[in-house]
């Protein structure tokens, strides 16, 4: 004798809660893919626009002067490989290191719950902001050779925005090291010195690695911190104290322009930093690959 | 193989270890004879892996861990503030609980000890030699180049004991080296024991009665007890002998229960 109803064990459609049950995951479904479809639609209308443009002198010429048409966006190209290079070269030392510090010494120290903190902070400033501090800093101020805007104060701008990303995944990575690991290289007789770089960082390399891609795919399409450190050039990069042309920045002044060439050069422009976003996320996967191995 | 081998090789004198405010054992004296196997024994949490971590200053990676005491090796305070502790770990070498191999290839787990510890000699010669010794040469010479982690967990272990025996310590320490291990790669690790302890002093935490019978020559019993001074518990070494007395003599009755299996 029971006190429920027992109902046949085959499923029955018309029940309130399948119905419901349903119901919302259809809703889900739907959410989820319209969470996808901006990322679907910038693509395929990025490569509409601008892929039918990609020919061999798009991406070895310079821009023509207003009105002509013709040229391409080499010099925007190369300019923002020098400048996302620059930036990496500042942020992956000081941001590895940082994260060394962080994970290895003082994992609970005031010192390092500011730093983590600070890290956080710095990593949700926007990126305009990080344009105007360097600005303030070292274009206004005509820090390196009596220069004011140049290829380095990007690479610095972009440098500070890439900063937290590669701080925070060089912690976590280490974080996720076994101890058991740090332990077998001190029992043999290793230096701390010696077992984090021999030990621990190769063994978190591949995440390293990962966040380090991530972050420098996200500094190469940035534009806001570029328009007032980098500035623009329309001629090929004249060394690292001058300004020099990125591809973000041509499409902010290209896009606007009230001729038909300019424009083609803005859409092809997006069409090449897609794609190497594209290819660095891809990279960044391959690389997280050997982590499970 | 040393000369003196009738003065102690460690020398635990009042030693106490805390983690934090929280003390895990205390009170403990013992002399670790030179050239023996010396097994811990006990109920989990009677503090026999903190003292083991002691001896080559393993504690100090651990955050909060502090020694009050003195231990003694080689009639040297370990714990005084001129003591490196690399050089310490790099004579008293260690093999943990869970097998902890490099992710590099068998022959690099080998010669990373070797080499950060100044190695000039014939590293090949080595690296055979150290695995012979851990009774695992036969199943890996044909593939040295192959990553430590295609082992199983035994060869693993055996690899780890390579490890530390290729740095040529003075002692080594296992912390429950066989626990994780099936009965067949136990017995080989025990066999390898009875060649180590030619040339070398060992000291091994285990949990199993037997393997200490098996294997060692000391045994000490460390039990738990009620804090007097707070509701924690803390470990204390109840009593160290010969492993004969301590499994058919014991002076205590808690040891005489405890190896009889009437608690633990």
């Amino acid at each position: 004798m029971t006190s429920f109803s027992r109902g046949s064990l085959t499923l029955q459609p018309s029940l309130a809660r399948n119905r419901w049950n349903l119901l919302l995951t259809l809703t889900a479904g739907l959410f989820t893919a319209l969470a996808v479809l901006p990322l679907i639609v910038v693509i395929a209308y990025v490569l509409l626009k601008g892929g039918s443009l990609i020919t061999l002198q798009l991406l070895t010429a310079l821009p023509p002067p207003p009105g002509l048409d013709g040229g391409g966006i080499g010099n925007a190209i190369l300019g923002t490989l020098i400048v996302t290079l620059v930036a990496a070269l500042i942020a992956v030392p000081v941001g590895v290191g940082a994260g060394v510090y962080l994970a290895e010494f003082a994992s609970a120290g005031w010192f390092a719950r500011f730093v983590r903190f600070g890290t956080n902070v710095l990593a949700g400033v926007p990126s305009i902001i990080c344009g105007v501090f360097v600005y303030g800093l070292i274009v206004s101020t005509r820090l390196f050779f009596n220069q004011s805007y140049s290829a380095l104060a990007g690479g610095i701008a972009l440098a500070v925005l890439m900063l937290p990303t590669v701080i925070k995944t060089t912690d976590e990575a280490l974080k996720l090291v076994p101890q058991e690991l740090r332990w077998g290289a001190m029992g043999v007789g290793a230096s701390r010195f010696i077992t984090i770089t021999r030990v621990t960082l190769p063994a978190a390399f591949s995440s390293i690695a990962t966040g380090v891609v991530l972050a420098v795919a996200r500094a190469a399409g940035e534009t806001a911190p570029l328009i007032f450190t980098a500035l623009f050039s329309p001629f090929w990069p004249e060394g690292l104290f001058n300004p020099i042309a990125s591809m973000s920045v041509l499409i902010y002044n290209f896009a606007i322009m009230p001729y038909e060439a300019q424009i083609a050069l803005a859409w092809a422009s997006s069409f090449v930093l897609v794609v190497m976003i594209l290819l660095a996320n891809l990279l960044a996967r391959w690389l997280g690959r050997f982590s499970s191995t | 193989m040393s000369p003196s081998s009738s003065s102690p090789c460690f020398t635990l004198e009042n030693v106490s270890i805390s983690y934090g405010t929280n003390v895990a054992v205390r009170g403990v004296y013992m002399e670790i004879p030179r050239g023996k196997v010396t097994a811990f024994i006990g109920p989990s949490g009677c503090g026999k892996s903190t003292v083991l971590r002691s001896l080559n200053r393993m504690n100090d990676l651990i955050e909060g861990c502090s020694l009050k005491g003195r231990v003694l090796f080689e009639n040297q305070d370990l714990y005084t503030r001129d003591v490196d502790p690399v050089e310490v770990r790099r004579r008293i070498g260690m093999v943990f609980q869970k097998p902890n191999p490099f992710p590099k290839s068998i022959y690099e787990n080998i010669a990373f000890g070797a080499r950060i510890n100044g190695f000039r000699g014939d590293m090949d010669e080595l690296v055979e030699r150290s695995l012979r010794k851990a009774a695992i040469w036969d199943e890996t010479k044909d593939k040295l180049k192959v990553s430590g982690y295609s082992l199983s967990g035994g060869q693993q272990q055996r690899l780890c004991i390579a490890r530390a025996i290729a740095i040529e310590p003075e002692v080594i320490l296992m912390d429950e080296p066989c626990s994780a291990l099936d009965p067949i790669s136990t017995l080989k690790i025990e066999e390898m024991m009875h060649e180590l302890k030619k040339s070398y002093t060992i000291v091994i935490v285990t949990h199993n009665m037997q393997q200490a019978v098996r294997v060692s020559d000391m045994t000490g019993f460390f039990n738990v007890t009620a804090n007097p001074d707070s509701d924690g518990k803390v470990g204390c070494l109840e009593e160290f002998a010969d492993t004969e007395m301590i499994f058919n003599s014991p002076k205590q009755k808690a040891t005489q229960d405890y190896v009889t299996g009437r608690f633990g």
